[in-house]
């Protein structure tokens, strides 16, 4: 069914454009003006055009940064958004399991995140941490500081443990939401559990599922806190996502035009990106619909 | 039989889940010394020194007062001013709309670090440093995008035949929206409150960029606990513990709009 057309539904988004534009536009010109300036002390700069684009775009360890930081993302993606819906399904629809299973589900993201990384890097120490004793009891040597698959194992734990229950969140309020006729209608035409997943459920969640997902991509593709508190970006350059990296050079190498240039293009790749999945998700199966 | 495998599995789930919680919490209970040293299961001797630290210390107090004043303000605003745009987005074609709505979500794809100094400056520059108004505006910036895209995502899914309908039967906009629409898009609401807690109240970057004493937030307190001789992991585990709490009573206020969902039989 078509939308109606109706230009003064506009006023109905002015406010959310003012407050959202007030924080929104000022510092991203500042950032912008960062970018072309080469910034020698405060209030001395020389225009430098596109000096600072050129240099990022050749600098080696950021594309490593940049192919690591697909790959984290990918992951993530791929573990989290089916793993978030099948706890949805999964959970309990009425009676003290509800509350239950909410509140429970809330309870990692509710952890400010620096906190996490720190609380993990005790749990998963071989010596005094639960998760790391556990591992070292089967046998197996566990040293996420230094051997970088173990980091990297260390890191898909914590970050499926902190963010699934978003998913899930989403996922589970997606699915209460989905009128009680509909399933009338399924089971009347004697639908299997798979058939109803994939025509009603499925469909149904296509908006909550999308914003799941672009939720989950760009917090992941900008993570910064816990891996910096966890491990550093180590052992060596294993676990330098891209944000650790940005801040190495925006504070340790104090280069603030080169780091405005990165932040630049980092921006647009996770624009891109989550522009490539929003229309990717809204047109897909639209034909399958019932 | 499919049912109880069902729960056996979320079961076996919710238990992973709670052990780094547990493991927080058994931190939490013991001093700095002992953490480092011994690894048991259950706190042998527990402790509630962390604890009384964090309630008498009217640093680590104010933190959580601060924290909760500037999330609850940004709550507000970002339901107040999202729910009519959410709706205008999911009824109505206007010129730009696509283009508005996208554009909103990309607020939350810039990385941060490199916009923390702008950010400084403008909030200097209108005088509104270490204010609560301030954390509450900066967070805006992902929080109204967030709830907007959400409570779209929900008003879609309610058919277009209800507005019709109660139009028909000469409902005004606002008064269909208040009284017919908000309540079966319930489960939404809920859900976009969490997050929009949420969000605010992990997030530490721009509260601790913005805040000097006055409205310093609870996780940038928490950094205090790193000292000369090192980290006092049992407070910081105690004051992890604490911020779980407030957010867990949001959702505990929430949950049965979440659970009950759609409920169009009962308009």
């Amino acid at each position: 069914m078509e939308k109606w057309e109706n230009n003064k539904a506009w006023f109905l988004v002015v406010p959310v454009l003012a407050f959202v534009a007030f924080s929104a536009l000022i510092p991203l010109m500042t950032v912008v003006n960062y970018s072309v300036q080469d910034i020698l002390a405060p209030g001395e700069s020389v225009f430098v055009g596109t000096e600072w684009f050129k240099k990022v775009l050749h600098d080696y360890r950021l594309h490593d940064a940049l192919w690591r930081q697909f790959l984290f993302s990918g992951l993530v993606l791929l573990i989290e958004m089916p793993l978030g819906i099948l706890i949805a399904l999964a959970m309990p629809k009425k009676g003290w399991g509800v509350s239950f299973s909410l509140v429970t589900l809330a309870l990692p993201l509710l952890i400010p995140w620096n906190t996490i990384g720190s609380i993990w890097i005790i749990f998963t120490r071989p010596d005094i941490g639960l998760f790391g004793a556990a591992i070292n009891s089967l046998g197996l040597a566990f040293d996420h500081t230094r051997r970088p698959l173990d980091a990297w194992i260390t890191l898909m734990l914590m970050e499926v443990w902190h963010w699934t229950p978003l998913v899930a969140l989403l996922a589970y309020a997606g699915l209460r939401a989905i009128p009680e006729m509909y399933y009338q209608a399924a089971k009347i035409d004697g639908a299997s559990a798979w058939s109803t997943f994939r025509y009603i459920q499925l469909p149904k969640m296509r908006g909550v599922l999308t914003i799941a997902l672009l939720l989950r991509f760009m917090d992941s593709f900008l993570i910064y806190a816990e891996p910096f508190v966890l491990t550093g970006g180590g052992p060596g350059d294993a676990t330098t996502f891209l944000s650790i990296y940005l801040v190495k050079i925006a504070t340790g190498q104090f280069d603030l035009g080169m780091a405005s240039a990165f932040s630049l293009i980092y921006f647009l790749i996770v624009l891109l990106l989550c522009f490539v999945f929003y229309q990717v998700l809204q047109n897909v199966g639209k034909g399958a619909r019932i | 039989m499919k049912g109880k495998k069902k729960t056996i599995a979320l079961a076996v789930y919710f238990i992973l889940l709670f052990l780094p919680i547990y493991w927080m919490l058994n931190m939490s209970l013991r001093t700095n010394a002992d953490i480092l040293s011994t690894l048991t299961l259950y706190p042998a001797d527990p402790t509630w020194k962390n604890y009384i630290k964090i309630f008498t210390d009217s640093d680590w107090y104010s933190g959580f007062i601060n924290s909760i004043i500037y999330v609850t303000i940004n709550t507000m605003i970002s339901l107040t001013v999202a729910l009519p745009a959410a709706y205008a987005f999911s009824r109505y074609t206007f010129i730009g709309d696509k283009h508005i709505f996208f554009w909103l979500l990309s607020n939350r794809m810039a990385p941060a670090a490199v916009f923390l100094l702008p950010f400084f400056q403008l909030y200097s520059t209108i005088g509104l440093i270490d204010t609560y108004i301030a954390v509450a505006l900066a967070h805006c910036l992902f929080n109204v995008p967030l709830a907007v895209w959400i409570l779209e995502g929900f008003m879609s899914g309610i058919p277009r035949e209800i507005d019709e309908t109660a139009f028909i039967d000469g409902y005004s906009l606002p008064r269909f929206f208040v009284t017919i629409f908000i309540p079966l898009i319930r489960a939404g609401v809920g859900v976009t409150a969490f997050f929009c807690f949420m969000f605010s109240w992990v997030e530490l970057l721009f509260a601790r960029t913005l805040t000097v004493t006055s409205a310093k937030p609870i996780g940038a307190v928490m950094t205090r606990t790193i000292s000369a001789t090192g980290l006092d992991w049992g407070l910081m585990a105690a004051a992890g513990v604490l911020t779980i709490v407030p957010g867990a009573l949001v959702i505990w206020f929430v949950r049965d709009y979440m659970a009950k969902g759609f409920a169009l039989g009962r308009v």
